[in-house]
C-alpha cells in the first residue's frame, strides 16, 4: 500500500510525519536538530530515502544533514559555501551598496535523476550545485553574475534564493527566483541565467516593470506541463504558458492576491493551490480566517476551501516553502502555519484536518508518495 | 592536554560531552586550538568561525581564567592555564535577544 511522509522545517527542528494511503492515522517523528532553525527537508526523487537537510542557526551558521535511511538517521554533509571570485555587491534596503555575504540555505533541490546531486539556493542569493551528496559545493555563478546581481535587493525575509524547478523533459532548463529579484531560467543546466519578468507589475519599485527587482515569493510547475508557471508575487497570482517568456495575471476573485505559497494538483494541471494573506504588514488571513484558494480552471476563478480550517480568530502565517501536494491518485494538500500546525487534505482540498496542531512555527513542508 | 568546552548545540553537533581534550604540539594559540578542535571534529567548521575568513562568528565569544579573549588576535598565546589544561577554554553562545 502506498505511503506518504510529510517533511516538515521549523523554528526549532524538523519533524517527519508518516501516514499510509488513507492519510487517516499519523505517526510524528522528531524533532531532530532540536533548537535549530530547519529552513527545508527534501527527500531525492530517485531514491526517496535520501533526504537533505538545511539546518541554520544565528549563533553557528550553516549545517548541512543529510539521512539514507527516510531520516531514521543522520549525518553532517558539507556546509562551505563560497561564492565564486570576488562577490561584488547588491543593494541593500536603502539602495545603497552592499556586500554579497553567505548567510543561509533556504531550499534544498535533489536532481531528478542523481541522488547525490543536489542544488541549494541560499541567503544572499545565488546557487550552489553538489554531485557528492552535499559533501562539496560550487557556485553557479553564471545566475549572480549575469548581469542585474549589483540591482537585486533584499526582501523582508532577506535577498533569497527560494525556489528551485527542473524541467522533467529538458534536462538542461531550470527555473530559480529569488525575493527581490524576480524569476530567471536557464536552458543550459544552470551555466548561464535569463531573467523571465517579463509582465510583472511591482507598485513598490521604481519601475514597476523593471527586468529585475520583482518580490517573487513562490514558483509552481505541473511535470506534465513544464512550459505553464504559475507564480505568487508579493501582489499578485500570476501565470506563464511560454516558460516564463511573459506572464499575465490571474489574481481574479481572490480575497488579497498578496501572499506566499502555491502549488499545483499531482494530476490537473489546471487546478491552482494559494493562501490569501492580508497585507503589507499583517501577514495573517484576511478576516481572521484561515482558506486555501483552489481554482480549477488555471486562475482567474478562485473557490474558498474552508472546511475543516479555523474560520474565526485565526491569525497565522504560510510561508513561501510550505505547501506540497502528493501524487496519490486523490491528491492530497498539505500546508503548514507560523502557528506550528500541519493541515493535510487527502480530498484534493474540499476537507482539511491537522496533523499536528503544536509545533513550532512552520518554516517548510515538503511530501514524499512511497510505493 | 587542552581543554575546550563548547555550547550544548555544538556538543550535540559533534556528538561529544561537555569537555574535550586536545593534544596541540609548539605554541598554543587560538588559532591551533580551533585547528585541532575542528580537525577532530570536522563538523565543527563553519559554526565557531568562518570557513573562509577563519574569523570567530558574531555570536559566540571565548573565555579563559575568567578574560575575555574574544577579542584577542587568534595567533596570540592563550593563557597559561589554559595551555597546561588548569584552566578550560570557554566556547560560548552570546546571548542575543529573549
Amino acid at each position: 500500500m502506498s505511503k506518504v511522509r510529510v517533511l516538515v522545517g521549523t523554528r526549532k527542528g524538523a519533524f517527519i510525519l508518516s501516514a499510509d494511503g488513507k492519510r487517516q492515522q499519523w505517526e510524528v517523528s522528531g524533532p531532530f536538530f532540536g533548537g535549530w532553525e530547519i529552513y527545508h527537508v527534501k527527500g531525492s526523487p530517485v531514491d526517496p530515502d535520501r533526504l537533505y537537510a538545511s539546518q541554520t542557526s544565528g549563533w553557528f551558521g550553516q549545517i548541512l544533514q543529510r539521512s539514507s535511511d527516510g531520516g531514521q538517521t543522520w549525518e553532517t554533509a558539507g556546509n562551505k559555501f563560497v561564492y565564486e571570485g570576488s562577490p561584488g555587491t547588491h543593494q541593500w534596503y536603502d539602495g545603497t551598496p552592499h556586500p554579497w555575504e553567505f548567510k543561509r540555505v533556504w531550499h534544498l533541490e535533489p536532481s531528478l535523476t542523481e541522488p547525490d546531486t543536489v542544488y541549494a539556493g541560499v541567503e544572499d542569493a545565488a546557487l550552489f550545485r553538489s554531485p557528492d551528496g552535499g559533501q562539496s559545493w560550487t557556485e553557479l555563478a553564471g545566475l549572480r553574475g549575469h548581469g542585474t546581481g549589483p540591482a537585486w535587493q533584499p526582501g523582508a525575509g532577506g535577498m533569497c534564493l527560494h525556489t528551485i524547478i527542473f524541467d522533467p523533459s529538458n534536462a538542461l532548463r531550470m527555473f530559480i527566483a529569488i525575493s527581490a529579484a524576480g524569476a530567471f531560467r536557464s536552458e543550459d543546466g544552470g551555466q548561464t541565467w535569463k531573467p523571465i519578468n517579463r509582465g510583472l507589475y511591482s507598485k513598490y519599485i521604481p519601475n514597476p516593470t523593471a527586468e529585475v527587482g520583482h518580490c517573487v515569493h513562490h514558483l509552481a510547475m505541473h511535470p506534465a506541463r513544464p512550459g505553464v508557471l504559475f507564480m505568487q508575487k508579493h501582489w499578485d497570482v500570476m501565470r506563464s504558458d511560454d516558460a516564463g517568456e511573459s506572464w499575465r495575471e490571474i489574481s481574479g476573485d481572490l480575497p488579497t492576491d498578496f501572499g506566499f505559497v502555491i502549488d499545483v494538483h499531482a494530476h490537473e494541471p489546471e487546478t491552482v493551490y494559494v493562501v490569501p494573506i492580508k497585507s503589507d504588514s499583517e501577514h495573517y488571513p484576511p478576516d481572521g480566517k484561515l482558506r486555501v484558494y483552489r481554482s480549477r480552471t488555471g486562475g482567474g476563478e478562485w473557490e474558498p476551501l474552508t472546511k475543516g480550517l479555523p474560520q474565526r480568530d485565526c491569525y497565522v502565517n504560510v510561508l513561501r516553502d510550505a505547501m506540497a501536494v502528493d501524487r496519490l491518485d486523490s491528491c492530497g494538500v498539505y500546508f503548514g502555519t507560523t502557528g506550528g500546525q500541519v493541515y493535510a487534505s487527502a480530498d484534493s482540498g474540499d476537507t482539511w484536518s491537522p496533523i499536528v496542531r503544536d509545533l513550532p512555527a512552520v518554516l517548510s513542508v515538503e511530501v514524499q508518495t512511497l510505493a | 592536554m587542552i581543554r575546550v568546552m563548547l555550547p550544548q548545540h555544538l556538543r550535540t553537533l559533534a556528538q561529544t560531552g561537555s569537555e574535550i581534550e586536545l593534544a596541540i604540539e609548539g605554541q598554543v594559540t587560538l588559532r591551533a586550538v580551533l585547528d585541532a578542535l575542528e580537525a577532530r571534529y570536522p563538523t565543527l567548521r563553519g559554526t565557531i568561525r568562518d570557513q573562509t575568513t577563519l574569523e570567530r562568528r558574531p555570536f559566540l565569544r571565548f573565555f579563559a581564567c575568567e578574560q575575555d579573549l574574544s577579542h584577542e588576535p587568534h595567533d596570540r598565546p592563550v593563557p597559561d592555564e589554559v595551555a597546561s589544561g588548569a584552566e578550560p577554554l570557554i566556547i560560548l553562545g552570546a546571548i542575543a535577544g529573549g
